[in-house]
């Protein structure tokens, strides 16, 4: 009656479903918890060039370069559902052939367990900031913004704002000496 | 095993025999029904996807589960892990969206990495292909669960262990 296979069967079942509940909690415990924090960040060197853009069409594009520096503490973020934040720094900005552009210009896997207290100075950018065209020159409008993707063990993968962002322009005037 | 089961089948009557065909339809079709459902509420094509790849690691690796929802009205936007058709590739692809331009008639155009990858998208695009637009999206992660997935991909990858399964029940 009670083979090796039904007791076999029986104690799996019952593992999943003790394993299906644990997780739930888990994600239940963690789902109403406001993941906001502040940072600050600012520009230190902003330089346009006007150059072709090899990867993409070949037409000549605006090019921005830019050091930033960022300071942010984020350890209260983390709890038993956090495995990963993935910060990154947007660039947002509008230009006359596109109301919005974003461009990522630099992001940071932290895991749980490693240091989140950041304090940047004079970073260069991860990625190149090009622009669809050549609308950075004299741009007077380019806001700077923190944001982070939670990833949970289990759960929902919500995308927050940091408090604060930093607006800056570039100059009117391409730099044609190498950066 | 199979002897056996044919006994039964035998040692059944009409309807019995037929009760068996019913309840067996049911659960077919309840999971049909569940899976449709889930296209509807979440607007996308396959609301759950299993991670193949391991190029979003360390945030999913192969055989996680994600949940996804592909609305119209919701706009793409930067840092949204996005999943993704080429053609040519048959398997869609799982990626963070790296940069966005939206034209003021609301056309879209972005490019996307993975998180694990050291260059952008590009290279796996289409020839020639340099944006991805809505129509490419199959829909935007929203949640997540580690593991769930490995049974397809053992199933997909050794069809023998596939066919023991089925012997043994």
């Amino acid at each position: 009656m009670h083979s090796v296979l039904t007791r076999g069967n029986a104690i799996l079942a019952y593992t999943l479903s003790v394993l299906a509940a644990l997780t739930f909690c888990c994600f239940i415990s963690t789902v109403f918890i406001d993941y906001r924090a502040k940072a600050t960040m600012n520009t230190v060197k902003v330089v346009v060039k006007n150059v072709p853009d090899y990867s993409a069409s070949r037409e000549k594009n605006d090019l921005g370069f830019l050091t930033f520096d960022l300071q942010t503490d984020l350890t209260h973020l983390f709890n038993w559902n956090v495995k990963q934040l993935f910060l990154y720094l947007t660039a947002e900005y509008s230009t006359p052939t596109n109301k919005l552009n974003q461009v990522v210009l630099w992001d940071k896997i932290i895991l749980r367990g490693e240091n989140a207290v950041l304090d940047f100075k004079n970073m260069n950018t991860k990625y190149y900031f090009w622009d669809d065209g050549n609308g950075l020159k004299g741009n007077p409008n380019v806001t700077l913004t923190l944001s982070w993707n939670i990833i949970p063990n289990a759960g929902l993968l919500p995308s927050i704002f940091a408090f604060g962002q930093h607006v800056f322009r570039f100059p009117s005037e391409y730099t044609t000496s190498r950066v | 095993m199979f002897q056996n089961l044919f006994d039964d089948v035998k040692r059944m009557n009409k309807r019995q025999f037929l009760y068996q065909v019913l309840s067996f339809g049911m659960i077919v079709s309840s999971a049909l029904m569940i899976w449709k459902g889930l296209m509807v509420v979440t607007g996308s094509e396959s609301p759950i996807v299993v991670v193949l790849s391991g190029s979003m690691e360390p945030a999913f690796h192969r055989g996680d589960l994600l949940f996804l929802t592909n609305y119209k009205e919701e706009p793409v936007r930067v840092g949204e892990i996005v999943v993704f058709k080429v053609e040519g590739r048959d398997i869609p692809i799982v990626h963070r969206v790296l940069k966005l331009h939206e034209k003021v008639n609301g056309t879209v155009k972005f490019l996307t990495k993975g998180d694990n990858n050291s260059v952008d998208d590009r290279g796996l695009y289409a020839p020639g292909q340099l944006w991805l637009t809505k129509k490419d999206v199959v829909g935007r992660a929203r949640g997540f669960l580690p593991y769930v997935g490995m049974v397809t991909i053992y199933m997909n990858e050794y069809p023998k262990f596939k066919v023991s399964e089925k012997q043994n029940t």
